[in-house]
């Protein structure tokens, strides 16, 4: 009988293939009820979720919480911005006290790397993590790699290249994860200065010209350079930038092969990609945003059944 | 664990035949009407009563979905098991149309009941039958009672029925099986 091998979903890292492809199978079931006239399930009714944000996000937690009403859950949102953490409270004094409220389930987005993992350890409610620092983003790296194999039907042996600041993306460690484990080759192509130091030990190929890297993909996931991160200057401008790592209808007309385009959010019109290649046929993005909401129930639904 | 057999693949034969012909009684061309084959196992016997209807009765056309209930069940948590979902395929509007829910077993009622409840994603019905190959008797946690039946049997809540297809499993065979 087939359930997840862990109790919270923190980063891929503690994920095996068999949870992936469980995941990916229950997400197809959810995506079949998210186009019903009737987008919603009771599964949950009896489960109650919090989503503790103490990072910004439009997509992510919009997403989350759309799944989670259509299971039919209890959602409580709670931001940092308007919350007692600005009076000094800690993480851990904060989420038990949610916890009291009897919640079964925390959603949670933090700016430090592993608060995931550190809350997981003190408190007793099943752990999402939905961007933790620059560590990992495990249900973008779930949908990223659900909507390539919807697109070319499989993972496995694909050429993916992640383009951009790499350094400071937990899209890019969990997408780097989620794909080896499923058997499709990875590189990473970007200025030097936002590739971290031995990359290459993760087993992904480096690339700093992103003709040649293009070239080689199947897919492309195309990273926001994220600004609100970087505390010095990593490249002279976004125009020196976007000259050798943006792309646009040229440049991807020129290609020997037609490849995916993919972009995890928010996109930086005219920086990393031009509106006529977001835009493009070869362009999966909204089905990204689509699958986000399918793999999300997929992975509450699985983890919630955890709860006794 | 011994078993015996309940129905053999002679009696399932004429069993088939016979809930085809209650159903084409009551639904004639079945214009109005479709067919909603429970998942996982019911499907089975919802496509084996579509092609005698079509093949041996002359229906031209019989819509035929499959419903999975998993997301709409009442145990979710409370077993040891994750509930594992198969998939719904209801390519069709119920809005208005007699629906005949078809299962290979009726035994508690609860799948029937989450039944009820899924099938409104897709409209809602002027008219809801069930169709059971098996009903066993006195097991009922429910008011739900099938409007054709295949064989009724008393079996004790240890026993189990284990339905078999010969697409799936080789050959039409029924067994009640003493745990």
């Amino acid at each position: 009988m087939s359930e997840l091998s862990v109790k919270h979903l923190l980063g891929i890292k503690y994920l095996n293939e068999k949870d992936i492809q469980l995941i990916f199978e229950t997400a197809d079931h959810f995506k079949e009820v998210i186009n019903r006239a009737i987008k919603k399930v009771p599964s949950l009714r009896d489960i109650t979720i919090a989503n503790i944000f103490f990072e910004n996000s439009t997509r992510t937690r919009l997403s989350f919480e759309l799944a989670e009403k259509r299971l039919s859950a209890d959602v409580i949102n709670f931001s940092a911005a308007q919350s007692s953490v600005k009076k000094g409270e800690t993480l851990i004094d904060t989420v038990n006290n949610i916890l009291s409220m009897k919640v079964d389930m925390v959603v949670m987005r933090h700016p430090n790397p592993g608060a995931g993992i550190f809350l997981a350890k003190h408190v007793n409610a099943s752990i999402v993590n939905a961007g933790d620092g620059a560590h990992e983003h495990p249900t973008q790296a779930l949908l990223d790699s659900y909507s390539i194999r919807e697109k070319l039907g499989d993972v496995a042996g694909k050429n993916v290249v992640i383009v951009g600041d790499i350094l400071h993306s937990r899209v890019a460690l969990s997408n780097i994860f989620a794909l080896q484990l499923q058997g499709a080759n990875v590189k990473v192509c970007g200025p030097r200065t936002l590739l971290p130091k031995h990359v290459e030990s993760l087993g992904v190929g480096v690339e700093t010209d992103l003709v040649k890297a293009l070239n080689w993909c199947d897919v492309a996931n195309m990273l926001r350079i994220q600004n609100e991160r970087m505390d010095i200057s990593y490249f002279p401008t976004t125009r020196e930038y976007t000259q050798q790592f943006g792309i646009n209808k040229n440049l991807l007309e020129s290609l020997e092969k037609e490849i995916v385009i993919m972009h995890p959010g928010p996109i930086n019109r005219g920086v990393e990609i031009t509106s006529d290649v977001a835009d493009s046929g070869q362009s999966i993005i909204l089905d990204q945003v689509e699958n986000g909401v399918a793999i999300r129930m997929a992975v509450i639904y699985l983890l919630a059944s955890k709860i006794k | 664990m011994s078993q015996k057999v309940l129905l053999s693949s002679k009696e399932i034969h004429i069993i088939l035949h016979r809930l085809a012909c209650q159903l084409l009684e009551n639904h004639l061309d079945f214009k109005h009407t479709v067919l909603v084959g429970i998942q996982p196992r019911g499907t089975f016997l919802a496509q084996r009563l579509t092609k005698i209807l079509k093949e041996e009765y002359g229906v031209k056309r019989i819509d035929l979905g499959f419903l999975d209930i998993t997301f709409y069940r009442d145990d979710f948590r409370r077993g040891d098991k994750t509930l594992e979902a198969s998939s719904t395929e209801i390519n069709f509007l119920v809005e208005g149309k007699k629906v005949v829910f078809i299962d290979d077993v009726l035994y508690t009622g609860r799948s029937i009941r989450a039944a009820l409840t899924a099938i409104q994603s897709f409209g809602r019905p002027s008219e809801i039958e069930l169709l059971t190959l098996i009903d066993r008797r006195f097991s009922r946690h429910l008011p739900i009672q099938p409007n054709y039946r295949g064989r009724q049997v008393d079996a004790i809540n240890e026993e189990k029925v284990k339905v078999m297809w010969e697409e799936n499993d080789g050959k039409d065979v029924i067994y009640l099986i003493n745990k």
